[in-house]
């Protein structure tokens, strides 16, 4: 069965979705404190959203230099897959395990509410149990989400499919100026130059039990599955 | 010897600031429209032991570079103070 370690800084408030999210996928979760040094046999490491040491500083700032983050370094230059949702996500831009970083939302207020993403990279371990072009409905709630990088970064990213979900308007466009954050290119997620550490603003975690609404999101959890299990969903 | 650091970062020039912009409209708005190029940055003090004010800025740089800025969105400046 696939472990997966769910890391908990301080300050981390989506957890216990987190580690729902991957047993009804069908995983064995642990949670893993950030003082800890070892991720205790994990497959998959999972760094769910909140705000790690209150976002001071920075979002992501200071929880990159907890214990943990030197044992998840080493899981992803391995190529052990590492998911970031939100603060994870943000805590993965600090570490420079993703390129760019999340700045204050363009229009500065905390955006809370379903989002509608494109996949646009089915090719990870988090998304292979899609299809490039699905359409996927999630929530997002953040505040510091606006993903910025410089051009030649930005040209990498969009060059190399390393875009992986994309913020689109219920007809599949882009969102442009009524994106919840102003990102650039509409990027809503994007993974390394191995596509094995992705991180996304939007929470898979909220939308992953039918039981409680819509659960778009359950395959970035079945994905990992499949993945691992070397049975590609396609 | 004990120097006292003035660290300040500024979100980079090229990348929108929309604390500024709102800061700015609000100075508009209470009548000082002749306030322009608004921007919004941190100011982090500190203060350190070093044996010179070059030591004391030399790691001083390498915090800025650690942690107290992101250099992929923000610049800094700083001053050691003797």
């Amino acid at each position: 069965m696939l472990r997966a370690a769910v890391v908990v800084f301080p300050g981390t408030n989506c957890d216990r979705e987190t580690v729902r999210a991957a047993e009804l996928a069908g995983a064995e979760a642990h949670v893993v404190w950030h003082r800890e040094r070892d991720l205790r046999g994990a497959d998959v490491v999972l760094l769910p959203g909140g705000f790690s040491y209150g976002d001071y500083l920075r979002s992501g700032a200071i929880a990159r230099f907890s214990p943990v983050m030197e044992a998840v370094r080493r899981h992803a230059a391995d190529g052990g897959p590492v998911l970031g949702i939100c603060n994870g996500f943000q805590i993965l831009c600090e570490a420079h395990l993703l390129p760019g970083a999340l700045m204050r939302n363009a229009r500065l207020t905390y955006v809370s509410r379903p989002v509608r993403l494109r996949v646009e990279n089915a090719d990870t371990p988090f998304t292979c149990e899609y299809r490039k072009g699905d359409i996927l409905v999630m929530p997002v709630g953040h505040g510091e989400g606006r993903f910025v990088a410089d051009a030649e970064t930005v040209r990498r990213l969009e060059g190399e499919g390393r875009v992986v979900v994309r913020y689109v308007t219920a007809e599949g466009e882009p969102e442009g100026p009524a994106s919840p954050n102003g990102s650039v290119n509409d990027i809503a997620g994007i993974c390394n130059d191995q596509g094995n550490v992705v991180g996304l603003m939007p929470h898979p975690d909220r939308a992953a039990d039918p039981a409680v609404g819509p659960a778009d999101g359950a395959g970035f959890f079945r994905s990992m599955i499949h993945w691992l299990a070397g049975t590609r969903a396609r | 010897m004990t120097y006292r650091v003035h660290v300040r970062v500024m979100p980079r020039a090229t990348l929108l600031d929309p604390q500024g912009q709102a800061v700015e409209h609000a100075l508009a708005a209470l009548g000082f429209q002749e306030a322009t190029h608004v921007r919004v940055g941190r100011a982090i003090e500190l203060e350190l032991n070093a044996a010179s004010p070059d030591e004391a800025k030399a790691r001083a740089e390498q915090m800025c570079e650690k942690l107290l800025a992101n250099p992929v969105t923000e610049d800094y400046t700083l001053e050691v103070e003797d």
